[in-house]
């Protein structure tokens, strides 16, 4: 297992899988969203309460729910990063982060637009509204750090170490602002027992989320294989590849 | 252990009396935040009072970010920090030792001016001692989060701008907590509550910070 692991760590085997995945992810990614959009946007009935405004819902669930999952993928990475120094995970760590803050500015918007209308206000000192603006400058700070220092190792490396410190601190920042203010809704989909929602309007829902999972897979992966070429454009594996594609 | 971890608690200290006016500037910076937002009220608006623990904190939060740069900085530029970690100490101690001096001199002054300025902002009395305790344990975890940050971008040219965005995100709690701990008091109520939980955010980042910060510099001299 752990040979196994090793050789996928490597520059070149990971490139290689990378090419043979990412297109199916894409594939995967345009199916599932082009269902969940047309499907929650023309063809689920209207909400009782919002009517059409719900409908946000189907951009603005799954992007906020990416928001947090890039954010543990990033810490994972970073966690790979700092103890055995595995070049992969850097590239991870750096490509995931740009794609993570996208999705939380894009949850924010959303969601401040679904606002207007629904509460009253674009802007309400909410918990989850909070906590998803300091996870959005959580993100800015790993790009501002990746981008300061030069060399690409060392940046990686202590963007590495503030993701972690910023993992244990999502949670205290979490709960600090869900005690001083919430007036978010509860979650819809994942509660337990039969969930609160007409499965009409679910199931787009749930295309949509498994879509925009795929698509963050193809965007990582192109992302890092980028990242990988750049870093490595000395090595005899990437003069290889030129010369094999013809470029 | 003790004794490297006093030594370098003493060099600190010594450096910084030879250097006043670098941890005094801070101090008037504070008191300058403080009276502008008065200035910039009605003179005497009752409203102030009411907003003195978030001015209070969030001006001692920007004097903090004054001195962080210098934190590691000339130890870094004239070479110290290369012979601490050449040598056999542990660094973590080095680092947590140059913390604690880092806090005496700047984090301990400001929650302590906060009891003066918070009247001149008319801050009800019986509220002050939540408000600077609440300063009191929450400045050293600015301290402990400002150098980890510190430590992660030494050496580099536009730190100044950078560290604002590594701290501030980070340091949210502890705002809340500190100011809410101040607000709950004023209104007459028992702010211990949001007090302990500042204790253990500093207890935590006591527990984390130095050693994350001790490879942060490490990883600057790779």
């Amino acid at each position: 297992m752990w040979t196994w692991f090793h050789r996928l760590a490597s520059p070149p085997t990971f490139y290689r899988l990378a090419d043979r995945f990412a297109p199916w992810f894409g594939i995967a990614a345009t199916g599932l969203l082009a269902y969940g959009i047309v499907g929650g946007l023309f063809f689920a009935p209207a909400d009782y309460q919002q009517s059409d405004a719900f409908r946000i819902i189907y951009i603005h669930v799954p992007a906020a729910a990416l928001s947090l999952s890039i954010y543990m993928l990033m810490a994972s990475a970073a966690l790979v990063a700092v103890i055995w120094r595995i070049k992969l995970a850097e590239c991870v760590l750096v490509s995931a982060a740009p794609i993570g803050a996208s999705f939380t500015a894009l949850a924010l918007v959303t969601g401040m637009l679904w606002g207007k209308p629904m509460w009253g206000a674009y802007w309400v000192w909410d918990a989850r509204l909070t906590s998803e603006l300091i996870l959005l400058f959580l993100y800015a700070g790993v790009i501002g750090l990746n981008q300061a220092i030069e060399d690409p190792r060392a940046a990686a490396r202590a963007c590495g170490l503030l993701a972690l410190i910023g993992v244990i601190n999502v949670p205290i920042v979490h709960y600090s602002v869900e005690w001083w203010n919430s007036l978010h809704q509860g979650s819809t989909i994942l509660k337990m027992g039969k969930p609160s929602m007409n499965a009409d309007m679910a199931q787009p829902l749930y295309a949509c989320l498994l879509g925009v999972y795929f698509f963050m897979g193809y965007v990582l992966l192109r992302r890092t294989q980028n990242e990988l070429l750049l870093r490595e454009r000395g090595t005899a594996w990437v003069k290889e590849r030129l010369e094999s594609s013809n470029v | 252990m003790i004794q490297i971890f006093a030594a370098v608690l003493r060099r600190e200290l010594r450096l910084a009396a030879t250097a006043k006016t670098e941890w005094l500037m801070p101090l008037f910076f504070y008191v300058i935040v403080v009276t502008l937002f008065g200035l910039g009220a009605t003179p005497n608006d009752p409203k102030l009072a009411e907003f003195a623990p978030a001015i209070l904190w969030v001006g001692a939060l920007l004097a903090a970010l004054l001195t962080l740069e210098r934190l590691f900085r000339a130890d870094f530029e004239d070479g110290t920090l290369e012979q601490i970690f050449l040598g056999t100490q542990p660094v973590t101690l080095v680092v947590a030792a140059k913390l604690l001096a880092h806090w005496l001199l700047t984090g301990l002054p400001l929650a302590l001016l906060a009891a003066p300025l918070s009247s001149a902002l008319g801050f009800s009395s019986a509220a002050i001692p939540a408000l600077v305790a609440g300063l009191a344990l929450g400045t050293p975890v600015l301290t402990l989060i400002g150098g980890f940050a510190s430590a992660l971008t030494v050496g580099l040219p536009r730190a100044g701008v950078l560290l604002p965005l590594l701290v501030l995100p980070l340091v949210t709690p502890v705002v809340i907590f500190g100011a809410g701990a101040a607000r709950v008091a004023q209104s007459g109520l028992d702010g211990a509550a949001p007090l302990y939980f500042l204790a253990a955010i500093l207890v935590l980042g006591l527990t984390l910070l130095p050693w994350a910060t001790a490879a942060a510099l490490r990883n600057a001299f790779e």
